[in-house]
């Protein structure tokens, strides 16, 4: 088929339910990192993919409120159960709640609750993530070697690192070698140069150098400068002339970051990365990409043998059921998704749910550790007026810096710590609360005081790796359905003491940093099972389909291909084993890249 | 002036309040800011969850307001008592706060009814106090009339017992304005923010930034 170009008024081409073909090479259940980066590779390739979005369209160069003020939004785009990060966060039809699509919860102990964030929409929550985007490093793979908890991964990271790599080049990531321990340098040409730090950032490099605190340019996915399209597309896709050609104009259509706008509204211009944006585009280009959206799949159909045909889905439109085949199912609706349309997946062959001879569909499942803690800084009050919106989210993080002190801390892993700080564009936030330092004014006065502390709060947030546990997955709810019919899952939910007690080592850390810049911390919650977030309240779930070396301890083998049915792979964070404190999605992309050049591989070699 | 003691509201207002400062700040990588919306599963009858995000909404567009006349004239004033004129900015009326707050009490959102309650009682008693001290509303005092009420319950700290409950009003009305206020362009410019335009470059500090750092 004909490459496509890029028009002026290029939109995500769709079908409708009823245009799918006969059958596909490649079916892709969801749209965000894991299906968007699945898609990509095997289109590029020349795999005929159908992709099921289980939201609506979406297209951010269109739909993404740029330069639009908190006062153009009702309440001035504070935070409601509709739009749980603000108005004009990107988020559609999601949150840790969706109208009619319920999940339940084993118990009524809020700390053994789990909070599920979903997004039905094109592209996932990819479109309003914090573009965050770290590499797991050696020890990352190998946790259990090193501690005796959780499990070793099947993979090292040397065989992921060619795929970060290209990740990396991919997406678009600025950052900066520390060359620290198990946090991973990458090579020449992968990372775009760093923005330089604000004030309160600034202030935080120096002042934590005492504590041996290293604060040092975060990582994310923004394009700092335009990409090098001369030179990347063939890094990335060698020997092929069709793939490095399309990924060279999808480059050139990206514009680099102009310096405003906030990420978590999306980006109309690209500079960002969403699957809406990076992946999805050039694979339509290739011809070889069709896209039904508000298609709600249930199960994996599967034949007497026990491969996988397709799957079954319900067409929101239309509310009726359809069904698709193809040579290959992939599941990267989202690690729990994936885990509810496997146990849903149910026959006389599979009584428990597809893929589960194990019995462990749906089990360890893990967040992020989080905590947070807030403090003023007064070498920030009355700062000279100057622009700090920067690239849309922070510019700097704490790696962690302390793998050498386990011995003495009380809890086996690590975590990084995110900053909040600069002179943002103000809502409901501004001079709110000021009494609390004032005693409490009106009129002038109170002018005065709003300029003077406007821009001096930071905010410190712990981002840990939590180790897997037997108390904590999802299963089957017994009677609840959703509003298509669909039985929901039931979550179980416990942190450790591992995680409690790094939670509290955050509050101590998070002091020390606002006092050696001079500031005053919140009273810091003085256990950490008061300070740590609700389990999935960081959204970084993964886990449920978890990889392994042995068929009867995982789900997965090392290519995210379940052991019980060769031509079903789960591409999103499900099979992630370990949740080590660097956020996920650069990885899920990353292992995706890879199970998808194996996936492809074995097509060729006829094995599936 | 920053130490917590028995007078200052709960522990939980506390933190609400330094957590709405902090959206100013917010980076969307943490979300602590979203924590009292996620607790409530029940939809409310609000924008929806798929709400046009381009288009430019105004009080009133999406569900009815609730001010009457008398609560309006009240608010108007209060509004410009706590943000006047100055030589930076117009007064808080001039920017449509006043509008501002009653889309804020008619929100059909969880914890929206309870401040529409204070709201409303608190500019009920603003009016019967200066009905009682000055025989007039409170919006038909002169400024040094204004200015004692104020005085009175613009400090939940300082205020006597028996304004406690309208020096709690205060407080949520100041917060109400000021983030009505200072997110309007005339507002942000006020307070010195000068982003959201598009740059070829990002700087960082200026000279004179990071000389009041101590980092020049």
């Amino acid at each position: 088929m004909p490459i496509r170009s890029f028009p002026d008024n290029f939109s995500m081409p769709h079908i409708p339910s009823t245009k799918t073909q006969p059958s596909y090479d490649v079916i892709v259940v969801g749209s965000g990192a894991g299906g968007g980066q699945t898609a990509y590779t095997l289109t590029m390739e020349g795999a005929k993919v159908l992709m099921l979005e289980a939201g609506r369209n979406y297209d951010p160069v269109k739909e993404t409120p740029m330069f639009q003020t908190n006062a153009q939004a009702p309440l001035r785009g504070t935070s409601t159960p509709d739009k749980p990060f603000g108005f004009h966060d990107a988020t559609i039809d999601g949150g840790w709640q969706v109208p009619g699509e319920p999940y339940t919860s084993a118990s009524d102990d809020p700390a053994r609750k789990f909070w599920w964030w979903r997004a039905r929409m094109l592209g996932g929550r990819t479109n309003h993530w914090g573009r965050i985007s770290l590499r797991n490093g050696p020890y990352d793979f190998k946790p259990h070697s090193r501690d005796g908890l959780g499990f070793d991964w099947p993979i090292s990271y040397e065989d992921l690192a060619p795929y970060y790599d290209k990740t990396e080049m991919l997406v678009g990531v600025f950052g900066t070698n520390s060359g620290l321990e198990n946090t991973p340098d990458s090579p020449d040409g992968c990372l775009l140069p760093p923005p330089k730090m604000r004030a309160g950032e600034l202030l935080a490099h120096h002042r934590t150098k005492k504590l041996g605190i290293p604060v040092l340019p975060i990582h994310r996915a923004v394009l700092t400068q335009k990409q090098d399209a001369e030179n990347l597309p063939a890094k990335l896709h060698p020997k092929n002339a069709k793939a490095q050609r399309i990924a060279a104009q999808a480059m050139r259509e990206r514009a680099a970051c102009f310096w405003a706008t906030a990420c978590g509204r999306g980006c109309s211009i690209k500079a960002n990365y969403q699957s809406t944006t990076v992946h999805l585009p050039p694979a339509l280009a290739t011809g070889n990409l069709d896209i039904v959206s508000d298609a709600m799949v249930r199960a994996v159909t599967l034949d007497d043998n026990g491969k996988a045909t397709g799957v079954s889905y319900i067409d929101r439109t239309t509310k009726e059921e359809r069904t698709v085949k193809a040579r290959v199912v992939v599941l990267a609706a989202s690690s729990a998704e994936s885990v509810r349309i496997l146990l849903n997946s149910k026959s006389a062959r599979f009584p428990n749910g597809v893929a589960n001879s194990s019995g462990l569909v749906g089990k360890y499942i893990m967040d992020t550790v989080g905590a947070r803690l807030n403090g003023h800084i007064p070498a920030l009050e009355n700062l000279p007026v100057h622009n700090e919106d920067g690239a849309g989210g922070a510019h700097v993080y704490v790696p962690w810096w302390l793998y050498k002190e386990h011995n003495k801390l009380g809890f086996a892993r690590g975590y990084h710590i995110e900053f909040e700080s600069g002179r943002r564009m103000p809502g409901m936030g501004a001079a709110a609360g000021v009494e609390r330092f004032t005693g409490g004014n009106y009129g002038k006065q109170f002018k005065e005081d709003a300029r003077r502390y406007y821009g001096s709060f930071m905010g410190f947030a712990g981002r840990g790796e939590m180790i897997p546990n037997e108390d904590s997955f999802c299963e089957l709810d017994p009677t609840v359905k959703d509003k298509w019919g669909i039985p929901v899952l039931r979550f179980h939910w416990k942190w450790s003491e591992h995680e409690t007690r790094q939670a509290a080592h955050m509050q101590k850390t998070f002091v020390e940093i606002i006092e050696s810049m001079g500031g005053k911390a919140d009273k810091p919650d003085a256990t950490g099972a008061a300070a740590i977030e609700p389990g999935g309240k960081i959204i970084h779930e993964v886990g449920g389909t978890i990889m392994g070396a042995d068929p009867k301890k995982s789900v997965t083998n090392q290519w995210c291909q379940t052991w019980d049915v060769k031509n079903l792979f789960v591409t999103d964070g499900g099979a992630f084993c370990s949740n080590a404190d660097k956020n996920p999605t650069l990885t899920i992309m990353a292992l995706a890249w890879r199970s998808s050049d194996y996936l492809l591989e074995e097509m060729k070699k006829g094995n599936l | 002036m920053n130490a917590p003691d028995s007078t200052n509201p709960t522990r939980m207002d506390r933190r609400s309040a330094i957590k709405w400062m902090l959206t100013a700040a917010a980076s969307v990588a943490i979300i602590d800011r979203a924590a009292s919306a996620a607790e409530s599963a029940t939809p409310a009858a609000g924008y929806g969850t798929d709400p046009d995000l381009i288009k430019t909404y105004k009080p009133g567009d999406v569900w009815a307001l609730s001010f009457n006349d008398k609560q309006r004239r009240a608010a108007t004033a209060l509004c410009d008592a706590i943000i006047p004129a100055d030589d930076k900015s117009p007064a808080a009326s001039k920017l449509g706060v006043p509008d501002f707050i009653d889309e804020w009490i008619s929100a059909p959102y969880p914890g929206h009814s309870n401040d529409k309650t204070t709201v409303l009682d608190g500019l009920a008693w603003i009016d019967a106090e200066s009905q009682k001290r000055y025989g007039n509303d409170f919006a038909d005092l002169v400024l040094r009339q204004k200015n004692a009420i104020c005085d009175d319950i613009c400090s939940f700290g300082k205020a006597k017992p028996e304004f406690k409950k309208a020096a709690q009003f205060f407080r949520k009305f100041r917060d109400l304005t000021a983030g009505g206020f200072y997110s309007t362009p005339e507002g942000m410019k006020d307070i010195g923010y000068v982003g959201n335009v598009a740059t070829a470059t990002f700087e960082g500090p200026t000279p004179e930034a990071l000389k009041h750092l101590g980092l020049a």
